[in-house]
């Protein structure tokens, strides 16, 4: 076990290489540093003076893969690959781009609780919820309220998200008045600016969801072993809770964990809609301002993130699963 | 060279010559499969159904819109007296980027109904009121009243183009972002995912660790990472971009079937017949896989209509020429909050947008319970 968690560990590796290069690739490729700092200091009325002073500040002065001017380890140190791109292994994410130049480590560090105020009671109701629907789904599946709840989970999968956040602002914020639009506040407060975003999320994943592990559920039911438990003469419930349940765990569990990602990123849109200062937010405002050094830093976030799911996705597995050893 | 790529890109005959090659190479694939039984069987199966047949009556509407759009010409601009307009650097004549398609032609009462402002659906006046001169030649402060009443089905926009036009325009996009991107995926899914689960091996480890790789970067920041390489990013590089990053799952999925087709016992006749590994693959596993392919395409396009409005609303647009229900939204999101709201534009494209992806959710649900036996949800 240890050593397969070694093995996956170093596996990684190579991956997240490979997204840093990818990300170098695209950020350096066909453009200089100096188109960068002409699209953050505006193109028009900026001096050459400027631009290197930029530069000089947010070390793009530096060479791009190798500096021959350097000898020893400096050769490969001091260039913008080294500082901008290898420097997040060790999760050092520098310095914004824009002309204030904030740590882009501390706003992380200071706003990832706020996307997980937002993201874990999401993730849990949604979870329960919909584990709960897509059973009674099963459990009537054939009938009446099988089919248009069917119907009713592909409707809800066909509207955009937006919508979602639009409509519920409209009609419990601002014509019910039940809670506040948009806004964020300390402690137990955000809970009243909390509830709408967590509603709406919910909303989101319902019908996808429900979809997902209805036919999960379905797939289990018609198993030999169902058919086993039915002959001994057991109730319909037992069969689909404790015999169906527990053997749908494994696909269950990749679609949860696989949300890991989700849940310390948070949601791009909820986040901007309902202005929480999460990292979904400040991803769209680095967007925004062309703020590439926090985009590159988020999307190497988001790729640990990912690979650290794929992780738990398999060791999970062999807590659900007794039949799957891993090597 | 990056020149010369943008003008290829940009140029419209070029986008509109893909659409129509698409819309071709699909009705021809189509055709070529209901002459085979296990398709046929299929479609006869599904289209028995009565709402397959709505859905598809929608799909098909919608697919001839889009079409008659993208069948057009671009006339240099006029200025007033209807001379042609000129550069004013070039001296060169200068293309109307809009263009005038076969929709515009039929839509014409709606594209020139134009009026100044918002205005309410069906309303005979303005939404604000302003001061103007009657014809009278009073001066009053009131709702002006609109140059044709009651003409819009859905209201006017802020520089009050017709709503229900810009809807129908926006159609062409919606359906260009869904299917281009996947006819863009196809090939890349098709190839590396056949290959990686037939041969193993480090040919499945490399598949693998692309794969990997690419899906690992958040999505939307991947796009917006790609996007830089562009100068002037519109529709077709949005496309492009959107294709080159949503390969991996079809991949993935087409990886997993091979493996166990591979060891499926026709192939395995195959192989001690001495046919070659490329014929196994092109003759026995891509026909084999492409139920999953035609499943994927249908349910991945619907994702692909509602990404672009995240998309659309985070700055990466198709372009300011171009109509697209993302930015129709993105531009209406701040009238809502106006007294009375602007809640017309808003109705509309939610509308139209749930009218393609509801009924291609539905169909390709349909084809998914067909087509795939082991994913049969009755």
């Amino acid at each position: 076990m240890l050593t397969y968690i070694i093995r996956r560990v170093l596996y990684a590796i190579p991956i997240l290489l490979g997204v840093n290069l990818i990300i170098f690739g695209l950020y350096f490729g066909l453009n200089s540093p100096d188109d960068m700092a002409e699209t953050i200091l505006g193109e028009k009325r900026v001096t050459q003076e400027q631009i290197d002073d930029w530069k000089r500040q947010h070390n793009y002065h530096l060479p791009k893969m190798y500096n021959t001017e350097e000898r020893g380890l400096g050769f490969f140190t001091q260039t913008i690959f080294w500082q901008k791109s290898m420097r997040l292994f060790i999760f050092d994410f520098g310095k914004s781009d824009t002309a204030e130049g904030k740590s882009i480590g501390d706003e992380i560090r200071s706003r990832i609780p706020n996307s997980l105020a937002m993201t874990i009671p999401i993730f849990l109701a949604s979870l329960f919820v919909n584990l709960f629907f897509s059973m009674i789904v099963a459990f009537y599946r054939g009938t009446y309220l099988d089919n248009s709840m069917r119907f009713i989970c592909v409707f809800m999968m066909s509207i955009s998200g937006m919508f979602y956040i639009i409509g519920a602002q409209t009609v419990a914020a601002q014509m019910l008045k039940l809670v506040p639009i948009s806004g964020f506040d300390a402690g137990l407060y955000k809970i009243k600016f909390l509830i709408l975003p967590i509603l709406v999320g919910l909303l989101r994943s319902f019908g996808g969801a429900v979809r997902y592990y209805r036919t999960v559920f379905l797939e289990e039911i018609n198993k030999d072993y169902v058919r086993t438990a039915r002959a001994k003469g057991l109730g319909e419930n037992k069969v689909l809770f404790k015999h169906a349940l527990k053997n749908a765990m494994i696909p269950i569990l990749t679609n949860v964990v696989v949300g890991i990602p989700f849940l310390i990123m948070g949601s791009l849109m909820l986040e901007r809609f309902f202005s929480i200062p999460g990292l979904g937010g400040y991803m769209i405002d680095a967007i925004g301002k062309q703020d590439f050094a926090v985009v590159r830093s988020m999307a190497f976030l988001g790729s640990v993130l990912y690979v650290v799911a794929l992780i738990f996705v398999d060791i999970s597995y062999t807590l659900v699963d007794p039949r799957v050893r891993l090597k | 060279m990056k020149e010369t790529i943008t003008a290829i890109w940009n140029n419209w005959y070029f986008q509109d010559f893909l659409v129509l090659s698409l819309a071709g190479t699909l009705t021809f694939v189509g055709l070529k499969l209901a002459k085979r039984d296990f398709w046929q069987i299929a479609f006869r199966q599904i289209f028995q159904r009565w709402s397959v047949r709505i859905c598809f009556t929608i799909l098909t509407l919608y697919t001839t819109v889009a079409v008659l759009d993208s069948i057009g010409y671009h006339p240099y601009l006029r200025d007033k007296d209807g001379d042609i307009e000129l550069h004013p650097e070039t001296k060169q004549p200068v293309v109307d980027s809009k263009g005038v398609s076969v929709l515009d032609i039929v839509l014409r009462p709606l594209k020139n109904n134009a009026e100044n402002t918002f205005s309410a659906p069906l309303s005979d006046q303005e939404f604000a009121k302003m001061t103007f001169t009657t014809e009278e030649g009073e001066v009053v402060r009131d709702y002006k009243p609109l140059d044709h009443p009651g003409k819009h089905l859905l209201g006017t926009d802020r520089i009050g183009d017709d709503v229900l036009y810009l809807c129908l325009k926006g159609i062409r996009t919606g359906m260009v972002i869904g299917a281009l991107t996947t006819l863009l995926v196809i090939p890349f899914a098709l190839f590396f995912g056949i290959v990686a689960g037939y041969f193993g091996g480090w040919v499945d480890d490399v598949v693998q660790y692309i794969y990997t790789t690419l899906s690992s970067i958040p999505p939307i920041l991947l796009i917006v990472s790609f996007m830089v390489l562009f100068e002037n990013p519109g529709l077709p590089q949005l496309v492009f971009i959107m294709g080159i990053t949503s390969w991996t799952g079809l991949c993935r999925v087409l990886r997993g079937e091979t493996m166990k087709l591979r060891e499926a016992e026709y192939v395995q006749a195959c192989e001690a017949m001495g046919v070659s590994r490329a014929m196994i693959m092109i003759r026995h596993i891509v026909p084999n896989v492409m139920h999953l392919v035609l499943i994927t395409v249908v349910l991945g396009f619907s994702g692909r209509v509602l990404a672009e409005v995240v998309l659309s609303y985070i700055g990466i647009s198709v372009g300011a020429e171009t109509v697209s229900w993302g930015s129709m939204i993105t531009g209406a999101l701040p009238e809502l909050s106006r007294d009375p709201a602007i809640w017309w534009q808003i109705v509309a494209t939610f509308l139209f947008m749930l009218g393609l992806i509801l009924p291609a959710n539905l169909f390709g649900d349909a084809l998914r319970d067909a087509l795939d036996p082991r994913l049969r949800t009755r």
